[in-house]
């Protein structure tokens, strides 16, 4: 499914063969700063045939449990419409990260950030910063599929429902909308009453993402999506995020490689709170420039 | 990156599956060098045993390349390698093609070698021929070597001597059609001393080619179709 060729996909694969010297060169010098070659996006830009913009600047962003630091002073820009998987053993700091992007931690006591957020130039932590409108910017879908206990289309029409008053016609396209942006309108359009939490776990989490993207966000953040799905449904979710990307920006947090490689455009690798590299997916599964890199995609000890 | 550190990882059953295949590498590769050994023994010294033992030993060549291409697949299918695991798996499976080639290569010097007489290969530039046989024997050496210790800049080296082998090979050339113009009744026996070089030249060239696959598994820079210059920066240069 994800390897049917869709048009995307050979297209990117395009842009990185045609930008080869380029991309490395330009590459090497904004790695380390969490940054991807521009080169690369200029041709890039001409062969997706849409800009690519930085869409979320990270600066100097640490976070904190209490007084444990999780996050080190990370620096890192995100593109527009692209996918950039997170990836890193346990404990790096890329569900973390991830997290960060929503504030969803101030729902617990005692966790902090610091530094900037940038998301379209406006810095997401600043404590004037409306949570309910973030929120609905950057919708979020976790491990667990978490469908709220009611029916289907209450799980899609409850978020939008916080955030705008819609006619009941129109709430019903927007919740068959959503459903078929999620590949799961044909599945349950005869059973839309039916509790959401009587389908299977793969039905379930397309629902979450179904009901994350009715809002209509700007960005979407998925933490380990598929980690509790069978492989099917696996590859169901990961066409979904090659669909989506068209018009979100998706980072994804798996800590399943392959996932990360099949998937994304760009990868960024976590280890001790750091970020230790930030390239191309390509770049990172093929010749990554740091050795913990390495170790850590090829299954060495550290 | 250490080079070398295929025994690094978590699962040691993975380690052991690329040792296996780098040993299996490096027995094909012995093998093939003992066939253009003889092959040359037969073409230079008129030697038919070793003719006829370079032709009745190609299959082994093959089933070398046979087991080693499933050696790899298995890898690629069942433990998704990537980097340098990647790029080991696709050095191994393009040096082994070379290989194999390189066998056929020695196979029909070994062949051609048994139907010459005496006569015509005293009157063909068989030092030269021999001189060029000894450049390519050490060339593939060397590229083996360098494939061996996944060493650069060795593999630079070796891959220059190609500029060596193809002026040697076209003197040859030159030699053999004033040659042939010369004696029209002797261009049949000719044409096989030529096919003979032409592939000593091949093999010239294919070692070469190991030697690009070994800086493309040490630096990751594919340097095939680039100028000797290019591939000694690309060997030499600082990957970090």
């Amino acid at each position: 499914m994800a390897y049917d060729g869709s048009s995307a996909r050979g297209r990117v694969d395009l842009r990185l063969t045609g930008s080869y010297k380029r991309e490395q060169t330009v590459e090497g010098e904004c790695a380390r700063q969490g940054r991807v070659a521009e080169a690369g996006e200029s041709a890039e830009q001409a062969a997706c045939g849409s800009s690519a913009t930085t869409c979320i600047e990270v600066r100097d962003l640490s976070f904190f449990y209490g007084r444990y630091q999780a996050l080190q002073a990370i620096n890192l820009e995100l593109q527009a419409r692209r996918v950039t998987a997170f990836i890193g053993p346990s404990g790096c700091g890329k569900s973390t990260l991830l997290r960060t992007f929503n504030r969803i931690y101030e729902l617990y006591p005692g966790q902090y950030a610091t530094g900037q957020i940038l998301i379209d130039g406006n810095n997401i932590l600043d404590k004037r910063q409306d949570l309910n409108l973030l929120r609905a910017r950057v919708g979020m879908v976790f491990q667990k599929p978490t469908p709220f206990p009611m029916s289907i289309y209450d799980n899609i029409a409850f978020g939008v429902k916080l955030y705008q008053r819609l006619s009941r016609y129109d709430m019903d396209e927007r919740v068959e909308w959503a459903l078929r942006k999620a590949a799961l309108w044909e599945e349950v359009k005869d059973k839309l009453k039916q509790s959401g939490t009587l389908l299977s776990g793969g039905q379930q989490q397309r629902l979450c993402l179904a009901r994350a993207v009715a809002v209509k966000p700007e960005i979407l953040l998925l933490d380990e999506p598929a980690s509790a799905l069978d492989p099917i449904s696996t590859l169901k979710i990961e066409e979904l995020i090659e669909e989506l990307k068209g018009e979100y920006t998706i980072i994804i947090v798996t800590h399943n490689m392959q996932q990360a490689a099949r998937v994304s455009d760009y990868t960024a690798f976590m280890y001790l709170g750091k970020l230790v590299e930030f390239a191309g997916t390509d770049t990172i599964f093929t010749r990554p420039r740091e050795k913990e890199t390495e170790d850590y995609i090829t299954g060495r000890y550290g | 990156m250490d080079k070398m550190s295929f025994s690094h990882h978590i699962s040691q059953q993975y380690n052991e599956e690329l040792w296996g295949i780098l040993d299996n590498v490096m027995r094909m590769g012995g093998l093939v060098e003992q066939q253009l050994s003889d092959a040359l023994v037969a073409l230079v010294e008129g030697d038919n045993e070793r003719g006829e033992l370079v032709v009745t030993s190609d299959y082994k060549v093959n089933a070398f390349e046979v087991r080693l291409d499933e050696e790899c697949i298995h890898v690629l299918a069942r433990r998704q390698p990537a980097a340098s695991d990647l790029r080991l798996i696709i050095a191994v499976v393009k040096t082994i093609t070379d290989l194999e080639r390189i066998g056929d290569e020695a196979e029909r010097i070994g062949r051609m070698a048994l139907h010459l007489l005496e006569a015509d290969r005293r009157r063909s530039p068989i030092e030269a021929v021999a001189a060029l046989g000894e450049l390519v024997k050490k060339m593939l050496h060397g590229a083996l070597d360098a494939f061996a210790r996944m060493d650069t800049e060795q593999a630079v080296k070796v891959a220059q001597e190609d500029i060596k082998a193809d002026a040697q090979y076209e003197a040859i050339v030159r030699n053999l059609m004033q040659y042939m113009e010369d004696n029209p009744k002797s261009v049949s026996p000719i044409m096989d001393i030529l096919w003979s070089v032409r592939s000593l030249e091949r093999i010239g060239d294919r070692s070469r080619n190991i030697c690009e696959y070994v800086v493309y598994f040490v630096r990751g820079k594919d340097v095939r179709h680039t100028s000797f210059e290019q591939m000694a920066a690309e060997a030499t240069g600082d990957r970090r």
